[in-house]
């Protein structure tokens, strides 16, 4: 039984297909990267998947139930984006609120919640700074805690949108690691979009390719070939191995080589 | 005198009334700031202006127009959800087109230039009994929406886009914080006044953020700096008579700037001391 089924999703704006016909299901555990240049509808897939955005035709179900009702815990961790400094909320905080914060009123805030909070962030390592303003804490660190929001409630599945951009590569390979972890020991199957598939490469299982016209999924092996990927595109696109890392040559928008551009 | 004065029950009653309003003010004030909605704080508490000047023009009683003309103002700001500059040049327009109409208002109305002073700054110490009464209703109103409303609304304020993701409704909190602002800010004016209500939904926990990173403690501090800024003020005003709003602001005000210092104190002070940078986990 797939914890994810997406059937012949469409998503169009006004006249613009973003992408047709898309279905595929996620087994428990399982790791799928979402690729592909910007304006394909990665981030719109997840909104999709989180019940915050319709689709234009096609169904998705989330342990037997439409997202948007709602009946089951969905861990998101967000694109990057930098707390205020001056805001008032410690990292403990910010992980309680993926605990209860959709709930009405001040709520109690019970010995066994407590030990959750504590918990989570002890997986994701951020202990020792669970006390500190998250205004104050850098980007890694702020991630990390995000991260720990996102497990907290002990999510039926995983959305990571974009959730290394702008961190180093020490705390790239560390959000990795954390969310590789909780699908092995939970058997929490995640979605991860990125537009670099290396930080993810060894731990992937599969890929879904969003291109400007078409789509593909399957084990990197299938979809991150040459051939694959020229046939997305409909032109001539190079897939190269340089030193265990992916590169993709050719696409039509190649100043956004998805995979060279980190610099490292 | 001063001792005389304290026995006078119209002390009394702006000692409570004063009490009821600082409690609301600080408390939602941490919203407020959290939220970024200094400038409609304002806006709504000009168009209370508009619309007590509206009131006294057609011959009714100008609290309610102060209440008509705020709330008027917070429906629809909260409606339209605006975020940053669009939200900040949208409120600009409406604040001055707002004022100006209040001044017309006003010629129009041949009173006492007196009742447009205390409109603008504030007459706590003619608060009558009534009022004192329907400001503790209103102050117990917004308190229990806020208590209703308070994870929601602390999630959507420090991380909407998380909290969308979780199914928080927020443009619905968004219409129902700038109701309550419009009712707290109906309530301050009649207080401090239409021009100086910043300093009691504002300054407090603006003061109250740079003194701790816990946000009960947070939300406790700055209605604890609210309550000592107006009583304060009010007792010092018997002492002196200069107007009781100077002393409100300035005692406001005086939080800030300690609360700012203190801030900046620390900051050094970890600087200094602590170790190099921390490693959170180890490279590998």
């Amino acid at each position: 039984m797939s914890v994810v089924a997406v059937d012949d999703l469409a998503l169009r704006f006004g006249d613009r297909t973003l992408f047709e016909g898309l279905g595929f299901e996620l087994e428990r555990g399982e790791l799928l990267a979402v690729l592909g240049p910007n304006g394909t509808g990665k981030t719109s897939l997840l909104r999709i998947l989180l019940g915050l955005l319709q689709p234009s035709a096609g169904s998705v179900v989330v342990e037997g139930c439409p997202p948007q009702e709602r009946c089951h815990r969905i861990g998101y961790v967000p694109q990057q984006r930098v707390f205020d400094r001056d805001v008032v909320l410690r990292g403990r905080d910010l992980v309680r609120l993926g605990l209860d914060g959709h709930r009405w009123g001040f709520g109690r805030f019970g010995a066994n919640d407590r030990a959750r909070v504590d918990a989570s962030l002890a997986e994701v390592g951020a202990t020792a700074y669970a006390d500190a303003p998250v205004g104050r804490l850098s980007g890694g660190e702020q991630q990390r805690l995000r991260v720990a929001q996102a497990l907290v409630a002990d999510p039926v599945l995983i959305l990571a949108d974009e959730p290394l951009l702008s961190l180093d590569l020490a705390h790239q390979r560390g959000v990795v690691d954390l969310l590789d972890a909780r699908r092995r020991s939970a058997g929490t199957p995640v979605v991860f979009v990125t537009h670099d598939v290396n930080p993810v490469l060894h731990t992937v299982d599969r890929v879904l390719y969003l291109a400007p016209a078409h789509w593909a999924i399957g084990t990197p092996d299938e979809v991150l070939t040459s051939g694959t990927l020229s046939r997305l595109y409909g032109t001539d696109v190079d897939v190269l191995n340089v030193r265990g890392r992916v590169v993709v040559v050719g696409t039509p928008d190649d100043q956004h080589v998805h995979h060279v551009e980190n610099g490292h | 005198m001063f001792t005389q004065l304290l026995a006078e029950p119209f002390v009394h009653t702006a000692l409570w009334a004063g009490a009821a309003v600082a409690v609301v003010a600080g408390a939602i004030g941490v919203f407020v700031v959290a939220r970024g909605m200094s400038f409609a704080v304002h806006a709504i508490s000009e168009l209370g202006f508009t619309g007590a000047t509206g009131a006294l023009v057609i011959g009714i009683d100008p609290v309610v127009g102060i209440f008509g003309g705020s709330l008027l103002v917070g429906l629809v700001l909260g409606l339209l959800s605006l975020r940053g500059r669009e939200r900040d040049s949208a409120i600009g327009a409406v604040l001055a087109f707002g004022l100006g109409l209040g001044y017309l208002f006003f010629s129009l109305y041949q009173g006492y230039a007196t009742e447009a002073l205390n409109l603008l700054f504030g007459n706590i110490l003619g608060v009558s009994g009534t009022q004192l009464r329907n400001l503790v209703i209103v102050g117990a109103v917004v308190l229990l929406g806020l208590a209703l409303l308070y994870r929601p609304l602390f999630f959507s304020s420090v991380d909407p886009e998380l909290a969308a993701a979780r199914g928080v409704p927020l443009r619905a909190l968004s219409v129902a914080i700038f109701l309550l602002l419009a009712l707290t800010t109906a309530e301050a004016i009649q207080v401090v006044g239409v021009l100086l209500v910043l300093t009691l939904v504002i300054t407090p926990a603006a003061a109250a953020q740079r003194l701790t990173g816990r946000p009960t403690l947070a939300l406790l501090l700055s209605v604890a700096i609210a309550l000592v800024s107006t009583e304060g003020g009010i007792l010092l005003s018997l002492a002196k008579p200069w107007p009781t709003s100077f002393f409100i602001t300035t005692i406001s005000f005086a939080f800030y700037v300690a609360a700012r210092f203190y801030d900046w104190s620390r900051g050094r002070q970890s600087r200094s001391t602590s170790s190099p940078p921390r490693r959170i986990f180890a490279v590998r």
